[in-house]
């Protein structure tokens, strides 16, 4: 129970919901809801992992499942940019193929053997540092470094480059970006991919590094619905969902650990004497998420933050066929 | 001026999308879904292939072993039974656009609210049927529609996003079962309940066997008849009751149904809990229908996913559920059987992803001109 160790694993736990969260928050400030991200990690996982045991190398895994992901993820993006169908009922289905075709094609992978994992490895000045550097620094896997890389780097993009904007307008305003000359199918597109291929990593980034292996449904335990429910607590930010990422990756993380110890805070630990008790805990994560969209719904009421304005809607064009 | 004869020269037809101003007839309704189902299966097919099976022996498979004789066609309907609830319960949602995707969390807790009648006890062990089954389905009903209340309320106060909440629950009622089959009411330390006394049971074909010889080992049980009866009283609230036009105007037009004076939170709340008591019932009639106890492994089966493919399925009309559902109770049943055995989920995706796909040629026209008109 050293509270260091707990966040230094939940880090390495919260890049499989930070890469999640941020594919998402790209794609809805494009203007697409993709609810489907559970089912575009399942798909990552499951092929992060079957490539990897096939080949031996876990980047040609990694760069499999961000592949496969956003291969499927494309099916989202037809059905609701080109036959400008409901994005909710879609996202779903995306989750019911995407389970089911990774359950299909991932039959058996259950019992496959140990496969050479992603490497871990501390960085030389900074993991000095006294309380951060043992946490973000020290014996992380590689992925885990490329997480803390992407946050800064999709705030700048978002916030400070001329495609950045573009991704914006789109979301915001389609028709005015459309006047423009900005194509706002292909964007969409093409952030519906981004989105999915980065739900592919995270989903890679469970059986790769965090929990090696393929457990069915259950390698991804509900991870990607709290992805999109993440996204509204950071209100569409990067450097928000990094901290609310690596919060709830913590969280997990601890569940684990408070069932360990015989003595919890100087009393019998309830969790080891009476191991059903260990239920509730796992809740934890759940009503968490329930409490930090409650949380981050009046936030955005109060501050008028919000959604991508068009975020949800399917861009008709006006003048059709010309 | 050029460039168009040039085209026109080439490629003399045109496809032409235009959007369909008056409502698509039945029969091209129901024909793109059933072309929507063919192509499904087809794609499912590909993907059994790519695995090495044979899709048309899987298929045949599966016709035979849930429609083959009196018997599996008997444990068909017991599979659909559930859906036909949890297809309900997601269906008066969804003409709300309200997205319940908790129905699967909702029909646990009415399972776990039945099971509570019989093992709290709350009702005697020697009690009747006629006292146990109402009981039971009212606590069930009420531990789902206050599993549905939770979102809704939520939505309507908060504007929390219900499709996250709804589901968050459903992970929350998986881990409540669980803590009460393997520690309060484990039986000797195994994972499930105590097995409940005969009168909390719904009673099955087979036990009338004596009178009518037919009926001998039809495990088809009671809550088939909860689950048409259900579909009957929704079907009159949806397209004959005033509250129905209300559902159905907030669904169709937020915005004319505020003007018209339509309590939007209030109508959010009572329609998320009706939909949620629906899947407890469904829930009710498991476990005192098929598993008579309460543990999660059958319980805890999908079905409230299955429910929104259904639902979808059915163009939100209770009276059509019925009919897909036992399609898909098929499906289920003898998916158990087949390997590999993701097969039934991910054939129930690719059906929902075919839908939603094939309403784009409800909503247009497609037509083939001539040059350049």
């Amino acid at each position: 129970m050293d509270p260091i160790i707990i966040l230094q694993a939940g880090v390495a736990s919260g890049t499989v919901l930070l890469f999640a969260t941020l594919g998402e928050v790209l794609a809805e400030r494009s203007g697409v809801l993709n609810l489907g991200v559970e089912g575009m990690m399942l798909i990552g996982a499951m092929t992060g992992f079957s490539v990897t045991i096939a080949t031996g190398n876990p980047w040609l895994g990694v760069l499999a499942a961000m592949l496969a992901a956003g291969l499927v993820s494309q099916i989202h993006a037809f059905i609701t940019i080109t036959l400008q169908a409901d994005q909710v009922v879609s996202g779903l289905a995306l989750t019911f193929v995407g389970t089911g075709i990774s359950l299909v094609l991932g039959e058996g992978l259950s019992k496959a053997g140990t496969v050479s994992l992603m490497p871990n490895f501390s960085i030389p000045l900074l993991s000095a540092i006294p309380i951060l550097g043992p946490i973000f620094f020290t014996n992380q896997s590689v992925l885990v470094y490329i997480g803390y890389l992407m946050v800064p780097l999709a705030w700048y993009y978002i916030n400070r480059t001329r495609p950045g904007l573009h991704l914006r307008a789109v979301g915001e305003y389609p028709s005015a970006a459309d006047a423009l000359g900005i194509n706002v199918f292909r964007l969409r597109y093409a952030y519906v991919f981004v989105g999915g291929m980065l739900a592919g990593l995270g989903g890679a980034t469970i059986s790769l590094a965090v929990a090696p292996g393929w457990f069915s449904e259950l390698t991804t335990g509900g991870q990607g619905w709290i992805a999109v429910g993440l996204v509204i607590f950071a209100q569409w930010d990067p450097i928000r969902a990094a901290v609310g990422s690596y919060a709830f990756g913590a969280l997990r993380r601890l569940i684990l650990d408070i069932q360990g110890p015989l003595v919890l805070f100087g009393f019998k630990n309830p969790f080891y004497y009476n191991s059903s008790l260990g239920f509730f805990l796992q809740m934890l994560p759940y009503a968490f998420t329930v409490i930090v969209l409650v949380i981050g719904s009046r936030e955005a009421i109060r501050k008028r933050l919000g959604a991508p304005a068009a975020l949800g809607n399917p861009y008709i064009r006006g003048e059709r066929g010309k | 001026m050029a460039e168009s004869t040039l085209i026109k020269k080439r490629f003399p037809w045109r496809l032409k999308l235009e959007p369909r101003l008056d409502e698509p007839s039945t029969l091209l309704s129901l024909l793109v879904t059933l072309g929507a189902m063919v192509v499904a299966l087809a794609l499912g097919g590909v993907v059994i292939a790519a695995v090495g099976g044979n899709p048309f022996v899987s298929y045949a498979y599966i016709a035979k072993a849930s429609f083959g004789d009196a018997g599996v066609l008997s444990d068909t309907i017991v599979k659909a039974t559930p859906i036909i609830l949890t297809a309900l319960a997601c269906s008066i949602a969804f003409r709300m656009k309200l997205w319940n995707i908790g129905a699967e969390g909702q029909f646990i807790m009415g399972a776990w609210g039945a099971s509570a009648v019989v093992l709290a006890p709350l009702v005697s062990a020697e009690a009747s049927r006629w006292l146990f089954i109402p009981v039971m389905a009212l606590a069930g009903m009420s531990m789902g529609a206050a599993w549905g209340f939770i979102p809704g309320y939520l939505k309507a106060k908060f504007n929390v996003n219900e499709i996250i909440s709804s589901l968050m629950l459903n992970y929350i009622a998986v881990s409540w079962v669980n803590f009460w089959i393997f520690g309060v009411w484990s039986e000797g330390g195994f994972q499930m309940s105590p097995k409940f006394p005969v009168g909390a049971s719904l009673p099955r074909l087979s036990e009338y066997a004596k009178t009518i010889p037919a009926f001998r080992g039809l495990t088809t049980h009671a809550g088939l008849l909860f689950g048409i009866v259900a579909a009957i009283i929704l079907w009159f609230i949806v397209f004959r009751s005033r509250w129905g036009y209300e559902i159905r105007l907030i669904g169709d037009n937020p915005q004319a149904a505020k003007y018209a004076g339509v309590n939007i939170i209030r109508n959010t709340i009572f329609v998320m809990a009706l939909s949620g008591a629906l899947a407890g019932l469904g829930g009710m009639s498991e476990v005192a229908g098929v598993v008579r106890r309460l543990q999660t492994s059958p319980i805890a089966a999908g079905y409230g996913f299955t429910g929104i493919i259904v639902a979808w399925l059915a163009k939100l009309n209770p009276l059509v559920i019925i009919i897909v559902s036992i399609l898909f109770g098929a499906l289920i049943l003898a998916g158990r059987e087949i390997q590999p055995s993701g097969i039934p989920k991910m054939i129930q995706g690719i059906i929902l992803v075919c839908l939603i796909a094939s309403d784009f040629l409800l909503r247009y026209r497609l037509r083939i001109t001539r040059g350049e008109e």
